[in-house]
């Protein structure tokens, strides 16, 4: 049981800290969270220097461009970023942290050459086409077809939940290429042009207002042979190959986040009152409590990941406390500001988002399945 | 970083849990393994060991349910360097004070309202025998003015607090992965409606959610075992607590009316857990010292 740095993880540490000092107060201001090519601009802007400093694609293998840190280094990476207020992965979320990886894992020689490199120079952007109307927990249940006519397919579809889609190159998209074969087998995953003929993007507004996410409608989509990744109807093993990464460290740096909005959260208390209050203080205690656990969970799946290669299980388990977490975190954020809760304000919108957390990326329900079947081993109902 | 635990922590925990599953270790026996001698240091006849080994230990301790004053005796000859028999106890905020097994103690370490620690010599200390809910951990009552004792100095006192806090939260880490242990082994077996009832949604999300508290209070005390800070030991303890009472009484609903049962002796994971739950610091102690630190 280590917590402390190696030597080589501390000079990691040491030398990114440098950096960020250097690098953040450079930087242009934020831009507006409802201007799409203000934030692509910005995302991608962050993810050149990152690439020209030698930190694109941290974790990923050296020979897929990356840096070939290990999991710990990565994590480190992921916490001090997060400490210095480094710009969020953003845009470049989808290509670095699943389509990338993906590619890196199944790709060709010529797939990696062509895809690997503009994601990690922040010269192309990723959306995910994965989820359908009728396909959310039940992706398999996904009824996009795409049909062979030579060297194409022809995809007719819809996809839904698409974040970056109206600033996205490409979309990393699954489809049906053979309806009469058991829903896991027929699946195929391809990489799709945004700017194809027949791809539409309709923006869905969410209940917080913005337009984080859109629907995508496909229609007759000629989508390369060669564009797609792995063997076709092998769409689904390809894809768990993502998902897998998903739940790795992708929310290491929100859970170092939510450790500093308890403490933030806290000293607002303290400014307005609410601190007087017993139980009050005491829900923020229990809050401190949560998000430390959590971050030492977080320490201990990546020490486990980094060990046996891939990243287990146990992700579920953070996944599942961590989102209702910081659901209660901000609920408690709205009895520390009273009123001011019904305003449209920070704390209001990280409530809102917040809704989201248990449902985005596998629901509380789904994860509640993966633990109860793949760690406690309890059988399938009839 | 390399959170894992090491090789030899490994073969530690492994080889005690290897032992408490064959059969449960008597005193002596746990004596002569050199569980109380853990922290102890090698030139003074212990082990030598650290926080980290300690917490693996208590942790199998607590999933085998074992009784004794195991927690008191281990901080006793770490901290203190006494030898014997020994059991934290905290004046408590509401209720008597009570002490388990008082007449097997050499030495009563007495946690008092301002946070001083007094060591008392238990055949000093006036009681009478009180019914305990936990049949395996009888009680008793301290009466009339408590003798003063001899006074420990105050980085004592707060060392002993930490660490019999910490290593209860431990018992209660490994009591909670006993309570899933027992709940799914339940659920893959007993059957209704023609199927195990693990298989039922509702019973498979009530043992994941069991789970996920056991673990989450597990990484919790080891990486308090590790940094030593005590705002991470105060929130071990809060985890762990609630990992083991919810943690119990899910694995009580599992098991149905048979739970209910003295036979099946589920309530005895409960009633341990809530014993516990009292000892080294309560809930609300634990999230006061948590608030202070924010």
């Amino acid at each position: 049981m280590q917590l402390s740095d190696t030597p080589a993880e501390a000079d990691f540490r040491r030398r990114l800290r440098e950096w960020l000092g250097k690098t953040l107060p450079e930087l242009p201001p934020a831009p507006e969270p409802a201007d799409w090519p203000g934030r692509r601009a910005y995302d991608t802007a962050w993810q050149r220097r990152l690439f020209d400093a030698g930190y694109a694609g941290v974790h990923w293998p050296v020979d897929a461009g990356g840096r070939g840190a290990t999991p710990s280094e990565h994590l480190i990476f992921l916490e001090e970023t997060e400490l210095a207020g480094a710009p969020y992965v953003g845009a470049n979320f989808v290509g670095l942290l699943h389509a990338g990886p993906t590619v890196a894992a199944e790709g060709t020689p010529e797939q990696r050459a062509r895809f690997l490199p503009p994601i990690l120079r922040g010269d192309e952007v990723w959306c995910q086409g994965f989820s359908e109307p009728d396909a959310g927990s039940d992706l398999a249940a996904l009824r996009t077809r795409a049909v062979r006519d030579g060297d194409a397919y022809v995809v007719t579809g819809g996809k839904i939940w698409t974040s970056h889609a109206e600033v996205a190159d490409w979309c990393e998209l699954l489809v049906r290429t053979d309806p009469q074969a058991p829903k896991h087998r027929g699946i195929t995953w391809l990489a799709m042009r945004m700017d194809a003929p027949g791809v539409t993007v309709r923006p869905l507004r969410t209940l917080a207002g913005t337009t984080e996410f859109a629907e995508l409608f496909l229609d007759e989509v000629r989508v390369p042979v060669g564009d797609r990744l792995g063997a076709e109807n092998d769409g689904w093993r390809v894809t768990m190959v993502t998902l897998s990464f998903e739940r790795g460290t992708a929310f290491a740096s929100e859970a170092v986040a939510c450790r500093r909005e308890v403490r933030r959260l806290a000293r607002a208390a303290r400014a307005g009152g609410a601190w007087d209050d017993l139980e009050l203080r005491r829900e923020l205690a229990s809050l401190e409590a949560e998000f430390t656990a959590l971050w030492r969970l977080v320490q201990w799946n990546v020490s486990e990941a980094a060990a046996r290669g891939v990243p287990g299980a146990g992700g579920s388990v953070f996944k599942l406390r961590f989102s209702e977490a910081r659901q209660r975190l901000y609920d408690t954020a709205a009895r520390v500001v009273g009123t001011e809760a019904l305003l449209d304000g920070p704390w209001t919108a990280q409530r809102l988002q917040g809704l989201s957390y248990t449902i985005a990326a596998g629901t509380s329900q789904i994860q509640r399945n993966i633990v109860a079947r793949r760690i406690l081993g309890l059988p399938k109902g009839r | 970083m390399d959170f894992r635990l090491t090789e030899d922590q490994g073969r530690l925990r492994d080889g005690l849990r290897q032992a408490l599953t064959d059969r449960r270790l008597d005193w002596e026996e746990l004596t002569g393994i050199g569980v109380f001698q853990l922290r102890v240091p090698e030139q003074d006849g212990g082990l030598g060991l650290g926080l980290p080994e300690a917490v693996l230990v208590f942790e199998e301790a607590g999933r085998a349910v074992l009784s004794g004053p195991l927690v008191g005796t281990e901080v006793a000859a770490a901290v203190l360097g006494l030898g014997g028999r020994a059991e934290v106890v905290r004046v408590p905020a509401r209720g008597p004070v009570l002490v388990p097994e008082l007449p097997g103690l050499d030495h009563v370490l007495l946690l008092r309202p301002d946070d001083s620690l007094a060591v008392l010599p238990a055949a000093a200390c006036d009681a009478s025998p009180a019914p305990a809910v936990d049949p395996d951990r009888p009680l008793w009552r301290l009466e009339g003015d408590l003798p003063p004792g001899e006074r420990a100095s105050a980085p004592q006192a707060r060392r002993v607090a930490a660490d019999a806090t910490l290593l209860t939260a431990a018992l209660q880490s490994g009591l909670a992965a006993r309570a899933v242990a027992e709940a799914v082994a339940y659920a893959r077996t007993r059957e209704q409606f023609g199927q195990p009832i693990g298989a039922f949604q509702a019973v498979q999300h009530l043992c994941a959610d069991m789970l996920a508290r056991a673990e989450l209070a597990r990484v919790a005390v080891y990486a308090a075992a590790v940094s030593g800070d005590p705002g991470e030991i105060a929130g071990a303890k809060l985890l762990a607590d609630e990992a083991a009472v919810r943690g119990a009484r899910d694995c009580l609903q599992v098991h149905g009316g048979m739970g209910f049962t003295w036979e099946a002796r589920v309530h005895r994971l409960l009633k341990r857990a809530w014993a516990w739950e009292q000892a080294g610091a309560d809930r609300d102690r634990c999230l006061d010292a948590l608030a202070t630190h924010l």
